[in-house]
């Protein structure tokens, strides 16, 4: 078990130094900070200047080294705009949207097991017609769209929530609501496939035969059999809500790291961007090592 | 007049599928009382299952559905309870055990949990529930009980589930067991053993039991009376010495003479040098030993049958000489060149000598693919073998030889049988015009009619073609009426080599006894016979 860790957390290493290289050189390429953040009759000499204090004078590949070589020690650099450690703002941001992915994920996960099972359990009957075709919309609905019709009919005709930005409870319904959408449409598909054959299963039929009732035969025997594709779904539905749900945060004015990363890809904050990305990335290697872990948890034959 | 246990009278259940309606079974009507062992005995799609996944309330409706009759226990209709009485009586009054246990039980969840849950449903309480299962644990003789009940299906052999479904249909001590092909899947003396338990705890508890089989050997050992279905209907119902004596329906008829191992033991009459001497085969996986040094001869027309139980080393086998699998040790000549250290592009070309038969059928078919297709294909592999402009022609012959017309060749493999689907696979080995064919438990999962006819069908193309054949078996009575030797294998190594004759007739190694001890005989006497010197040595 500790063995299969330590390879997994090898190998995403790895991936993660290609990450950083990758965007570390691209990020340069979009264009010099100094002419975005000076105003525009700034003389040569104040954007030169602005420059050696950045260090963005130096050769390329001088600001790599030291780039890395600060990152091993923990330090990520200075906010270019905020003038903070880059990871504090990032962390900042990215608390919004874990809590954000968080909530949205475990109502998806709940609703999306709950109403797959039943549409599985009783198979071209009024519920699974009913429940396939809101799914299918779900999976199908433009999320930013959805949003934008969302705020138009709550927060604007009706008045019962606030359109964007952040304060009170209130605030956080419309953004999960329209994040909900999608992964529920999808997942709640794949949970009814997986549980369709897991009743058909030879260990179902067995239950039935031993007297078993309903409710046990379909959440305690089927379900967990059929957990496996389900937890390989949510984990990607779950690593592209971490990525920060980018045009849903800006809709809503939500302060994630979504919004973050298009304001500091925008602004040129390479440290805040780069920062931004490790961080995700480390998140994102932690939830696929969660779900490996789980895999076993759910299945005694899989073993590290 | 006392009711009986179970009554099942003028039972129809129909399927609507998507392509029409399917009578299942229609009409029957048969009886089973206490302490009685009924066999229901028929081949695949008689219908044979469908009345008793009726009594259990197994069938899915739709598309099935009860046409007429009623299912009386103990006099009480069963489809006049409502769906909360017709869950008490499973597991309570009526339990089953089935054929496969690995797929029978759930995969993660231990057989111990699973034990409890079985009483834990009608009623017991958590620590009663846990005595109880160690108590039958030990009563079917599991291995270490205790630390058993924490045990995953997965880590348990083929008998050792069949025990534990069996302790947990006994939880409840119902009144009717109903064990459908629960020996099928296990070999033949696990079967031996298992059936001996099933006989053992129904003398304790006087059970009724309902069997269903295809096995007429099962049938002989085990029951009492016996009913046979053909497509759907109740052909005949009688003791099972009458039945197997003095059969009235012609269907009857067909199934006892086609059961194996009552032909002429053949004499080896291959004369010439061996085409394929293999010495010290051996084979590791990890550090397990799979194969431990094989060795023997085979000549052009000649064939070896290859008999052991699960693990003993026999598919490696088959698996190496093909090179599916590469050897870890030996040789293996084949015309005087090694088959494990030949380079790719000979093997290649030795592809088309060797050819292989696989158990199943249906997934060694690519369903996607016509018989036409499947066929050829073999020639687009090696192109010198035929012409194009040859193919249609050559692929009816085939199909020909094998008992298929021309017609079938635009269809695809899951429009035929199970036989049928054999034949094409046989047809695609023939297609290389090999020297050798490996069969894999070529017939195992064939009814017993139509099992006859494979054989008759290979043992047709080793005459007229010369062939020779490496037939993997656990199937004795099989191996008796088709092969020339017979090498017994276990736990990876040879334990016996001789004629058929010198292995059935004389076997000399107390393994070899032992497998023809436990390989159970279709009629009812002779099987008796053998029960009581068994019991006698024992004893």
């Amino acid at each position: 078990m500790l063995r299969f860790i330590r390879k997994r957390a090898l190998a995403s290493l790895i991936s993660l130094i290609g990450l950083l290289v990758m965007v570390f050189f691209l990020s340069r390429l979009t264009g010099d900070p100094a002419s975005l953040f000076l105003p525009v009759e700034a003389s040569a000499e104040m954007k030169a200047e602005f420059r050696a204090l950045h260090g963005l004078d130096q050769p390329l590949l001088v600001q790599f080294g030291q780039y890395v070589g600060n990152v091993v020690t923990g330090d990520l650099g200075e906010s270019l705009r905020k003038a903070r450690p880059a990871l504090d703002v990032v962390l900042e941001a990215f608390t919004w949207t874990l809590w954000l992915a968080v909530i949205t994920m475990t109502l998806v996960t709940v609703c999306a097991i709950v109403v797959g099972s039943l549409a599985a359990f009783r198979t071209g009957g009024f519920f699974d017609r009913f429940s396939s075709m809101l799914s299918l919309i779900g999976a199908s609905v433009p999320d930013f769209w959805l949003a934008i019709v969302a705020i138009v009919i709550f927060a604007i005709q009706l008045s019962w929530l606030p359109t964007s930005g952040t304060g009170t409870l209130t605030h956080w319904i419309l953004p999960i609501c329209v994040l909900f959408v999608r992964p529920f449409g999808i997942i709640v598909q794949v949970v009814r496939g997986s549980m369709i054959s897991a009743l058909s299963s030879a260990y179902v039929k067995t239950a039935r035969a031993k007297g078993v009732k309903s409710g046990p035969i379909i959440f305690v025997h089927a379900l967990r059999n059929a957990m496996l594709p389900v937890i390989t779904v949510i984990g990607d539905q779950a690593a592209s809500l971490l990525n920060g749900a980018v045009v849903i945060e800006t809709i809503f004015g939500f302060p994630g790291v979504g919004k973050l990363m298009i304001d500091s890809i925008l602004q040129r904050d390479f440290n805040v961007v780069l920062a931004a990305i490790l961080v995700t990335a480390f998140a994102i290697f932690l939830m696929n090592l969660v779900i490996d872990l789980a895999y076993a948890l759910l299945d005694p034959r899989i073993r590290y | 007049m006392a009711d009986h246990l179970l009554e099942v009278r003028n039972l129809s259940v129909d399927f609507h599928t998507a392509s029409g309606v399917v009578h299942a079974v229609r009409n029957i009507s048969y009886h089973l009382d206490r302490g009685e062992t009924l066999a229901i005995l028929g081949e695949s799609g008689s219908g044979k299952s469908v009345s008793s996944s009726a009594i259990m309330n197994l069938i899915d409706m739709p598309p099935g559905k009860i046409t007429s009759g009623e299912i009386l226990l103990d006099g009480k209709d069963l489809f006049k309870m409502n769906a909360e009485q017709r869950r008490e009586v499973n597991g309570r009054r009526i339990a089953m055990i089935f054929q496969d246990p690995l797929s029978h039980l759930n995969p993660v969840y231990t057989v111990g949990w699973q034990m409890r849950e079985a009483l834990k449903t009608h009623g017991i309480s958590s620590t009663q529930a846990q005595n109880e299962a160690l108590r039958l644990f030990k009563r079917v003789a599991l291995p270490d009980p205790e630390r058993a009940l924490d045990k995953y299906p997965h880590e348990f052999s083929g008998g050792q589930r069949q025990r534990v479904m069996i302790a947990m249909a006994l939880a409840l001590k119902p009144d009717l067991l109903i064990a459908d092909e629960p020996t099928t899947a296990l070999d033949v003396t696990v079967q031996a053993e298992v059936l001996a338990l099933l006989k053992e705890l129904q003398r304790e508890t006087g059970m009724g039991v309902l069997i269903i089989t295809h096995d007429l050997g099962v049938v002989s050992e085990v029951a009492d009376r016996v009913v046979v279905m053909e497509k759907g209907q109740l052909v005949e119902s009688g003791t099972v010495r009458e039945v197997y004596h003095n059969p009235q329906h012609a269907y009857t008829k067909k199934l006892i003479s086609a059961a194996p191992g009552k032909g002429e033991m053949h004499e080896p009459e291959a004369s010439g040098d061996a085409i394929l001497s293999v010495k010290d085969a051996r084979k590791f996986y990890g550090g397990f030993e799979a194969l431990k040094g094989v060795s023997f001869d085979l000549k052009a027309g000649e064939t070896v049958a290859v008999v052991g139980e699960s693990g003993s080393g026999k598919s490696t086998l088959a698996r190496i000489l093909l090179r599916l699998e590469e050897a870890d040790g030996g040789t293996a000549k084949w015309k005087g060149k090694d088959l494990f250290t030949m380079s790719p592009g000979d093997l290649f070309k030795l592809r088309r000598d060797l050819q292989m038969v696989f158990q199943d059928p249906t997934q060694s078919l690519n369903p996607r693919m016509t018989v036409y297709q499947l066929i050829s294909e073999a020639w687009v592999i090696h192109p010198e073998i035929l012409p194009k402009a040859k193919w249609r022609e050559r692929v009816a012959e085939l199909l020909g030889q094998v008992g298929l017309s021309a017609e079938h060749m635009g269809r695809y493999p899951h429009q035929f049988s199970g036989g049928q689907r054999q034949r094409i696979a046989i047809a695609r080995a023939l297609a290389l015009e090999p020297q050798l064919i490996v069969c894999d438990e070529a017939v195992s999962a064939l009814d017993v009619s139509v099992q006859a006819q494979v054989i008759t069908l290979l043992d047709k193309l080793r005459k007229e073609m010369g062939i020779a054949f490496i037939f993997i078996a656990h199937d004795l009575p099989l191996v008796r009426d088709f092969a020339d030797y017979v090498m017994v294998m276990q736990k990876g190594e040879v334990v016996e080599f001789g004629t058929v004759a010198q292995v059935f007739d004389n076997p000399q190694k107390p393994y070899t006894q032992a497998l023809l001890a436990a390989s159970l005989d279709p009629d009812p006497d002779v099987q008796a016979a053998n029960r009581n010197a068994r019991l006698a040595t024992a004893s």
